[in-house]
């Protein structure tokens, strides 16, 4: 359990017939930034307060540090969180607010104000301790609302869509200033987004959860590259997804990882576990070539239907010539096909991901 | 442009129509003549006149106290009730209690003093208590009646995002009752000045209920200058209309910019 922060086992929590937390079972470890990302009505919401306490289980257990805390109320459980509103008190000063934590757990008068003060040098606020909280910027109420969770010193901070609210400029920037909060604090810092370059930016670890359920957890790399599921590939991104209808993968040697596809082969190979399902999953950006020699392995030929231009890529629709379509995408510095060319598209076999269905 | 000359000749009117006869009553305050329509030349001899008329102050001085007293008891009461539908959507009766508080703002006054009357006189043969009809009888009667109005306008303020900002507290170590003395009551407070000066003012100028509940030791000012009617006025009483009616207005507008106050402070608050 040393690595082991937070637990959630069979965590279920129902809204009538709606079943938001299906029996969720969750790990998250001491000082790892952790992101829990999914569509509305994922319950990633529900699930951050469950941990907050703001909200009870119907069924299933929360432990911090191996401690049963599922029947703690939120104003005794040592975990913060940040609101996607702020939630800042109107009617108190800047670091009133930071400071309201502070004073209900009877910090003396002269280490408050240390402490307030050192959070708002922590979040770039020094000097703005008097402001009302009507009177900042968007990033500003942001970065208050991080300080006054913040200066309880959490060992698990919780952030509900922290950059949502933000201008599209200021949230790379806060994004990366959160990162290193994250590591100058080494508080485990769980956020909720549905922005999925939001969360493979940050995280250390992804969990997506799609109704009710954890479909995936993993690293960014792992779920981006490796989606379990269809669904993951889908919302990571937009990936394309093989059929075998559409490809007509067939296995060349039974029982071996390889497929035929004429009149080229594909080899697929098999990843940790998981069985050769029916579905694969290729990035747009995985081919490795992009010509016209139409023997070698793992190769088919297909015409240029769509092109949309996407600054430093460009992203084709590739209509290929044995059913269905795939979506590729050519970097500026290498030769673009034109509209209607004929082109042959080969990959890495490991580029192609099974997917659970 | 002809849409706007009618709509200021509306406006004019619609104004007229309202604030003439008040104007006027206030004007002949200032008059010498004995009789209360006549004009006399300018004079300030009827606010001497009101200022030794013990009866009159003396009743003005009850319906304030009177008033006070029921304000509070109204903000105390309607508080309570804002908060409540504003809060717990659910409770069962809930259509029911928002769909009753607001009873007494459209049930005509005669109805609501006989019944309060009824329930005076039941009560004091079943338990004793109001003992007899008066002042005390007036001050419950004004302090249900005003109750409605707090209600309305504390669940009107409340139907903001203060649920999210009680759960910051309890998510900063504040139990739910810190959480409400710290957080949600100081964010009612200009909803509830603004209820009890409803209410005050509310008490100050009703003359049907506390007609209904009063008694011997409880004549407000309302009930003394209906009964002057009848013996004939003199421009005392016109005097006295002018000091209400600043007093009133004052209130009111009181009542009005600290609702103003709040509705910039939760715009600035940005959603």
């Amino acid at each position: 359990m040393a690595d082991t922060l937070l637990e959630a086992r069979g965590l279920t929590r129902r809204f009538g017939a709606a079943l938001a937390l299906d029996a969720l079972d969750l790990a998250i470890r001491p000082g790892e930034f952790f992101a829990l990302l999914g569509g509305s009505g994922s319950g990633k919401s529900t699930l951050l307060r469950l941990i907050a306490g703001l909200d009870a289980p119907d069924g299933g257990a929360l432990f911090l540090d191996g401690r049963d805390i599922t029947a703690d109320p939120p104003w005794a459980r040592p975990v913060h969180m940040m609101f996607q509103s702020y939630a800042l008190f109107p009617h108190m000063s800047v670091a009133e607010n930071v400071g309201y934590g502070l004073r209900r757990v009877g910090v003396a008068r002269g280490e408050q104000a240390r402490r307030i003060a050192e959070a708002l040098a922590l979040v770039k606020l020094d000097g703005l301790g008097a402001r009302r909280p009507h009177h900042l910027s968007g990033g500003q109420r942001q970065r208050v609302a991080l300080a006054r969770s913040l200066v309880m010193r959490p060992r698990l901070l919780l952030l509900d869509e922290p950059l949502a609210a933000l201008d599209a400029g200021l949230r790379e920037q806060t994004g990366f200033e959160l990162r290193a909060l994250q590591r100058q604090t080494g508080a485990a810092f769980v956020m909720v987004t549905h922005d999925q370059e939001e969360a493979l930016a940050l995280a250390d670890r992804i969990a997506v959860l799609e109704g009710g359920r954890l479909v995936q957890v993993g690293t960014p790399e792992e779920v981006y590259w490796r989606p379990a599921t269809a669904f993951v590939a889908r919302f990571l991104g937009a990936a394309n997804i093989v059929e075998p209808a559409t490809l007509p993968l067939k296995p060349q040697v039974a029982g071996a990882a390889a497929y035929a596809l004429r009149p080229e082969y594909i080899r697929l190979t098999r990843i940790g576990g998981a069985s050769d399902s029916d579905l694969r999953a290729i990035r747009p950006s995985d081919h490795r070539t992009l010509g016209h020699e139409e023997t070698g392995p793992n190769r088919v030929m297909g015409v240029v239907r769509e092109a949309a231009f996407r600054g430093d890529s460009t992203l084709f629709v590739v209509a290929l010539e044995a059913g269905g379509a795939l979506r590729v995408t050519v970097h500026a510095d290498d030769p673009m096909p034109e509209m209607g060319e004929r082109v042959a598209l080969a990959w890495d076999p490991d580029d192609l991901a099974p997917l659970a269905a | 442009m002809k849409r706007g000359r009618v709509g200021s000749w509306g406006l004019a009117l619609g104004l007229g129509f309202l604030w003439v006869p008040v104007l006027l009553l206030v004007g002949f305050a200032f008059s010498a003549d004995r009789i209360p329509f006549q004009w006399g030349g300018v004079s300030l001899r009827w606010f001497a006149a009101l200022a030794a008329n013990e009866r009159l102050i003396e009743a003005a001085w009850l319906s304030i106290r009177i008033a006070a007293g029921a304000a509070t008891l109204a903000m105390l009461i309607g508080g309570a009730a804002g908060f409540a539908l504003a809060r717990w959507g659910g409770f069962g009766g809930r259509v029911l209690l928002g769909g009753l508080i607001g009873a007494p703002l459209v049930l005509p006054e005669v109805v609501t003093g006989l019944s309060l009357l009824l329930t005076f006189v039941a009560l004091e043969a079943l338990t004793g208590w109001p003992e007899g009809r008066g002042a005390l009888t007036v001050l419950l009667a004004h302090g249900t009646l005003g109750a409605a109005y707090v209600a309305v306008v504390v669940q009107a303020r409340l139907a903001g995002g203060e649920r999210v900002l009680e759960e910051a507290a309890m998510d900063l170590g504040a139990g739910p009752f810190t959480a409400f003395c710290t957080v949600t009551l100081p964010l009612m407070v200009p909803a509830l000045a603004a209820g009890w000066l409803l209410a005050f003012t509310l008490s100050l100028d009703d003359l049907v209920v506390a007609s209904f509940v009063s008694g011997p030791e409880g004549t407000t000012l309302p009930m003394v200058l209906f009964s002057a009617l009848r013996l004939g006025l003199t421009p005392e009483v016109n005097a006295l209309g002018a000091v209400i009616l600043l007093l009133a207005g004052a209130l009111v507008g009181l009542a009005m910019l600290l609702l103003r106050a709040r509705r910039v402070e939760g715009q600035g608050e940005g959603g």
